[in-house]
């Protein structure tokens, strides 16, 4: 596939060797590369081939803009690092100089050559048949115009917690409208079950519970909880919602949230969700006193009149008419321009550790019964007790690390448990006077005024041991272990197994993607990390957007983080959505598939397979059509074609077979 | 009648003979049909490895190699001593990575003629076969005297459900087959934390005082929760904590009288199958005394059932409450 | 003070020497020193060296003290350690290699653990099953002999219940088994 006239290319090719610094030169003679461009690619069209230190700084951009200008390039082959990083850059470089932004093309020789080989003379080699590939490649680019899209002013923010809140009051004060859709019956999330905030120990419901109700009146924000979004579609700019609103089975226009209803219900329901299991609520319920809304929901699966027929005992004390039992779920659909994924965590099942007893053993808390139990409005109305309910504790063990950096289980630090447990150290030390042990591999309190908070608890007399618990047992050996639970464990600063008898244990257990996380990253046509959290753009300069445009993630949705870091990109996700709001519309890269009508024989293969929804069928013509805007370019359809039908902009078959060709060319001739 | 390859493994032929005497006749009444793997070897047990790695490989592999040639179309083993199926289980998983290990001991196994290919023979120990494969309904169904009354410590040991290279067990430290096995026998089953904790292994011969405080530890506390009686499902364990128990009072000064006896036996003793058949009478700490309380007057006694504490807080379900059922990997 | 080993090459690089032994992935370099393992075992109170001390002393190259350790011989290869380390680091298989290469180097003072295991590989290749009577009680003569009048009466008991065998039982195929061992010999010497 080779293109030109009589094998002679009219174009004009400036051909750029970047050094990176030594990321490249270090294994890859940059200086050879470029000569070589120079001589052996002549006859392709290569009229100038430089090498220099850091292409992408300004100096470097400069060099190119003044080469299109003085020696009339008509197209540009960078030799660099990824275009995940600098495709925009040269591409505007271009721009500046007067050349068509998309007849410039940038191949790796970092990630692909510099970085992954260790022989220099044949990183070298390959270095020169990876720009001969892009030199072949670039002859059959075309220049293009970026489409341009509106973009819808309304945002979808999925999850009330405390990121998913930040979010929408950020964007709602900017004065653009928010759908804030929530699966339970209100907002507030993990930090509504929390008693105290570290390292503060501020309480926790007196921070939250003022922007949950900020939320639950904004005149700009539609709250909608007891409501799950069923499906996505459409794009940046032009989103297509609907969402199932679940039927509460209560008329929220005739109800005051004054309770009567949950009061009388009979039924009484082990509540796994906001008691972590330490507490009840009845079958009508509102999870907590300070919920937004406060209007309660009506749990049908444990429902008497719903299993029975018989009770309604709601209804007929409701004073003001507000129980509807025939209330069915709705559906709404609305659109918007934006969607911010707050969707938070779950917390890791400490049963499945068999050697900490969760489940087995009774005074052995998770992290999150505790919590409750701290919670002056929890099961046990604050007071620190063993599941008897009213002994207090006198010697209290708290195991970090549950289910973290463990590759059994989770292998990343699940961030918080830390503090958190030290958290727990100093509430049991000042409501219970108990001695406290914290069980620890390492102690990681990496933010602002955490280390201090450590101090404060080593001062205040907590044990602290350096050792993974091996495991908690009811096996008494000696007498002063009988009726305790004993942790064993190895102390590792004295190189000897200790066994500590305690009367209560705390597992601070990690912190675990949602467990529908991957269903619901399908929905919104994002990925997640072989662990499960949602991937950002990039790690460390985009971490709040997703490779899908115009779906951000915020809080622990994108990896385990305490409360400070979750507002902190809820607002980061506000402000990127609101800098697209601002815009009013917004280019797309035109990289896109497109169908050859007259070749389409209506298989109709790529409709299913598009993962953007972008491939509509015309019935009437039997041809597939590719709607630009949706078209993400990724290529599945092109490929997928029997008939050779759809071609994809900036990725034609000419394009990637030139490529080729350039690739396995002879470079040491 | 399901086949199976059998590899008894040394111990039953010496001290583990009542396991030997009772699993035959039980393994019948349940329809299970053992073919003993012709002309076996030790399979080094946990003293070969320390010696020599590739050799202690190639010695276990020996009996893979005659199982796979004698198979036949059965593609199991059944092991019922812990050890030995811990080897056999590690070794076929070790092979089967195709690390460059395999051709080692393929090469090593040519020498005298043979080869085995990782993978094609299922390595089970017994207990898991009449639990997950055989099935409790057909122990139920061959119970004829249930053994009410007998308090009995499931004592599993470690080599079965550790490391559990097959991922067959529901647990590798609170594992519930032996649990349900004895339920399913009509006997009360005492809450025994230390049911997979060792039992001292080889360290009677090496380090006779590390054996005596792991056998004390064991049988201590089985006296601490009112066991008439331990199970063991490997003949190590039995050994070391029926033959080892009087050493220990010696030494550590405490009056243990703990019997223990091989799940075979108790289910054979359920079948109605007689004490002596069942290898009865062989264990040095006599199970005799304990074998009165079946059926016993305390029996009678209903358990009180302990009031419901309103003030109580309310504790998170077990994960696992019953062994999972396995698909069958073959049809026999 | 106790003597540190001399930071030679070979020291260094004990740790890397050692994980290499055991196999591809005994992931011994991983260790985190949590005392997961240390925590664990039964036997820990008889060692000298917890498993997650011995990982350190490897690790600063301290040859002689790892292998004059009493750690690898005290272990009871219970697991534990194996299915709780966070590491998935394959303990017992490190302490097999430590054995052997005490045994190799004639470092542990202690040898009646080397010599259990040494006679325990006799009796093996002699004849293809392990022989409980012979080997205690030539075990108990050489190390326990001052133990054996204790343990006469268990040994009688244990006869007398025929649960122990007089003669040893040899397998036909020995001579194949000590050609299939001989080569796995050399191949390990390789």
């Amino acid at each position: 596939m080779t293109k030109g006239n009589g094998g002679m290319p009219q174009e004009k090719i400036g051909v750029y060797v970047c050094h990176c610094g030594t990321n490249i030169s270090a294994m890859v003679d940059v200086e050879d590369v470029a000569q070589w461009a120079a001589d052996k690619l002549k006859h392709r069209g290569v009229v100038i081939a430089r090498d220099y230190k850091f292409m992408c700084s300004s100096l470097g951009q400069e060099l190119i803009e003044k080469d299109i200008k003085e020696l009339g390039l008509t197209r540009v082959v960078v030799a660099a690092c990824s275009p995940h990083l600098h495709e925009k850059t040269f591409r505007t470089a271009c721009e500046n100089a007067g050349l068509n932004p998309y007849l410039c093309e940038l191949v790796s020789i970092r990630e692909q050559v510099s970085w992954v080989h260790t022989d220099k003379v044949a990183a070298t080699a390959k270095s020169k048949a990876v720009l001969s590939g892009g030199v072949e490649r670039v002859l059959w680019h075309e220049p293009l115009e970026a489409m341009s899209v509106p973009i819808h002013p309304a945002t979808l923010v999925v999850g009330g917690g405390i990121a998913g809140i930040q979010a929408s009051l950020e964007i709602a004060d900017a004065g653009h409208p928010v759908y804030l859709v929530e699966r339970d019956p209100s907002i507030g999330g993990h930090m509504a079950q929390f008693d105290k905030t570290f390292p503060t120990l501020d309480c926790s419901a007196c921070i939250l519970t003022p922007k949950m109700v900020d939320a639950g009146v904004h005149p700009n924000i539609t709250l909608m909880t007891w409501a799950e979004v069923e499906n996505v579609d459409g794009y940046i700019g032009n989103f297509d919602v609907t969402v199932r609103q679940k039927a509460r089975k209560v008329i929220t226009d005739l109800c005051t949230g004054c309770g009567i209803c949950v009061e009388k219900c009979p039924k009484k329901v082990l509540d796994d969700i906001y008691e972590a299991g330490l507490g009840y609520r009845k079958a009508v319920y509102t999870p907590f006193p300070q919920a937004v809304p406060n209007y309660p929901v009506m749990d049908l699966d444990n429902c008497i009149y719903f299993d029975t027929g018989k009770c309604k005992a709601c209804e007929k004390f409701c004073p003001t008419e507000a129980i509807d039992f025939t209330q069915e779920d709705e559906i709404v659909e609305f659109e918007v321009g934006n969607i911010i994924l707050a969707t938070g965590y779950d917390l890791f099942d400490a049963r499945k550790m068999s050697n900490y007893g969760y489940g087995r053993l009774k005074n052995v808390f998770s992290s999150l019964e505790f919590e409750r139990m701290c919670n002056a409005s929890g099961p046990t109305e604050g007071n620190i007790v063993l599941r008897d309910g009213v002994t207090t504790p006198k010697t209290v063990g708290i195991i970090h690390c549950v289910g973290s950096r463990d590759k059994n289980f989770n292998e990343y630090c699940s961030s918080i448990c830390c503090m958190q447990s030290l958290k727990f150290a100093h509430v049991v030390d000042e409501r219970t006077g108990a001695q406290v042990y914290n069980f620890y591999i390492d102690i990681r309190t990496p933010g602002k005024e955490y280390d201090e908070f450590y101090n404060r608890i080593v001062e205040e007399g907590t044990h602290f041991v350096r050792g993974k618990v091996a495991e908690v047992t009811n096996a008494a050996r000696q007498p002063d272990e009988r009726e305790k639970l004993i942790i064993q464990v190895e102390d590792t600063l004295i190189g000897k197994q200790r066994r500590i008898p305690v009367d209560m244990v705390i597992l601070s257990a990690g912190l675990e993607p949602r467990h529908d996380a991957k269903d619901v990253a399908k929905l919104f046509g994002i990925s997640c990390s072989a662990d499960g959290w949602y991937i950002e753009k990039h790690p460390k300069l985009d971490p709040i957007a997703t490779m899908t445009d115009g779906v951000y993630i915020a809080g622990c949705v994108q990896g385990p983080k305490d409360i400070p870091a979750s507002v902190v990109q809820g607002a980061a996700a506000a402000a990127r959505v609101l800098g697209k709001i601002q815009q009013g519309e917004m280019e797309l890269e035109p990289i896109r598939a497109s169908v050859i009508e007259e070749q389409c024989s209506g298989c109709r293969i790529c409709n299913d397979l598009c993962p953007y929804n972008a491939i509509l069928f015309h019935e009437e013509t039997m041809v597939s059509e590719i709607n630009a805007a949706l078209c993400q370019g990724c290529g599945t359809c092109v490929a997928a074609c029997p008939a050779g039908a759809i071609t994809g902009t900036g990725f034609s078959n000419e394009q990637v077979l030139a490529q080729i060709e350039g690739l396995l060319m002879d470079v040491n001739i | 009648m399901s086949k199976y390859l059998y590899y008894p493994g040394c111990s039953m032929e010496g001290s583990g003979k009542a396991y030997h005497d009772s699993l035959m006749p039980v393994c019948e009444k349940i329809g299970l049909e053992l073919q003993e793997i012709d002309d076996w070897n030790c399979c080094g047990a946990t003293e070969y490895l320390g010696i020599n790695k590739l050799p202690a490989y190639a010695l276990i592999g020996r009996n893979l190699a005659l199982a796979e040639a004698q198979a036949n179309g059965a593609k199991d083993i059944v092991a019922p001593c812990s050890a030995c199926y811990l080897n056999l289980t590690k070794t076929d998983s070790y092979m089967a990575k195709k690390d460059g290990v395999d051709e080692l001991i393929n090469d090593a196994l040519a020498a005298g003629g043979l080869s085995y290919e990782p993978g094609q023979l299922s390595i089970f120990h017994l207990l898991d076969v009449i639990v997950h494969e055989v099935g409790l309904d057909t122990v139920k169904k061959n119970v004829v005297r249930p053994l009410t009354g007998l308090r009995v410590a499931p004592y599993v040991g470690c080599m079965a459900p550790r490391y559990d290279y097959a991922k067959r067990w529901s647990d590798s430290e609170h594992p519930l087959e032996l649990d349900l096995l004895i339920e399913a026998l009509g006997a009360e089953v005492v809450d025994y934390p230390l049911k997979t904790h060792c039992c001292g292994g080889h360290m009677p011969q090496i380090s006779p005082d590390t054996a005596y405080e792991l056998i004390h530890r064991l049988v201590d506390y089985a006296e601490e929760v009112k066991t008439d009686i331990m199970v063991a499902i490997c003949p190590m364990c039995q050994m070391n904590i029926d033959a080892y128990q009087n050493e220990t009072n010696q030494h550590l000064g405490t009056n243990h009288k703990m019997p223990i006896v091989f799940f075979t036996q108790l289910m054979g003793l359920a079948f109605g199958i007689d004490e002596k058949t069942l290898g009865f009478g062989t264990e040095l700490i006599s199970a005799k005394d304990a074998l009165a309380e079946i059926g016993s007057e305390k029996t009678v006694v209903k358990k009180k059932r302990p009031r419901k504490d309103k003030n109580a807080l309310p504790m998170p379900q077990p994960l696992i409450s019953k062994a999972p059922t396995r698909e069958k990997e073959i049809s026999r | 003070m106790p003597h540190l080993s001399p930071k030679t090459e070979e020291n260094t690089k004990l740790i890397e020497y050692v994980a290499s032994r055991t196999g591809r992935d005994s992931r011994l370099e991983t260790c985190i020193q949590c005392g997961t393992c240390g925590g664990s075992c039964p036997s820990a109170m008889d060692m000298e060296h917890t498993p997650r001390d011995v990982f350190a002393l490897l690790r600063a190259g301290e040859r002689e003290t790892v292998l004059s350790s009493n750690t690898p011989w005290i272990c009871v290869s219970c697991y534990f350690c194996a299915v709780r380390c966070p590491q998935e680091i394959k303990i017992p298989d490190v302490m097999y290699t430590l054995k052997s290469m005490a045994i190799t180097k004639g470092a542990y003072q202690d040898s009646a653990a080397s010599d259990f295991s040494q006679t325990f590989v006799d009796m093996v290749e002699n004849y293809g099953r392990s022989y409980e009577l012979g080997l205690a009680t030539r075990h108990y003569l050489r190390h326990f002999p001052l133990r054996l009048p204790s343990m006469a009466p268990m040994g009688m008991g244990l006869l007398s219940k025929k649960r122990l065998n007089l003669k040893p039982k040899k397998i036909q195929g020995i001579k194949q088994l000590n050609d299939i061992l001989d080569r796995a010999k050399e191949l390990e010497a390789a």
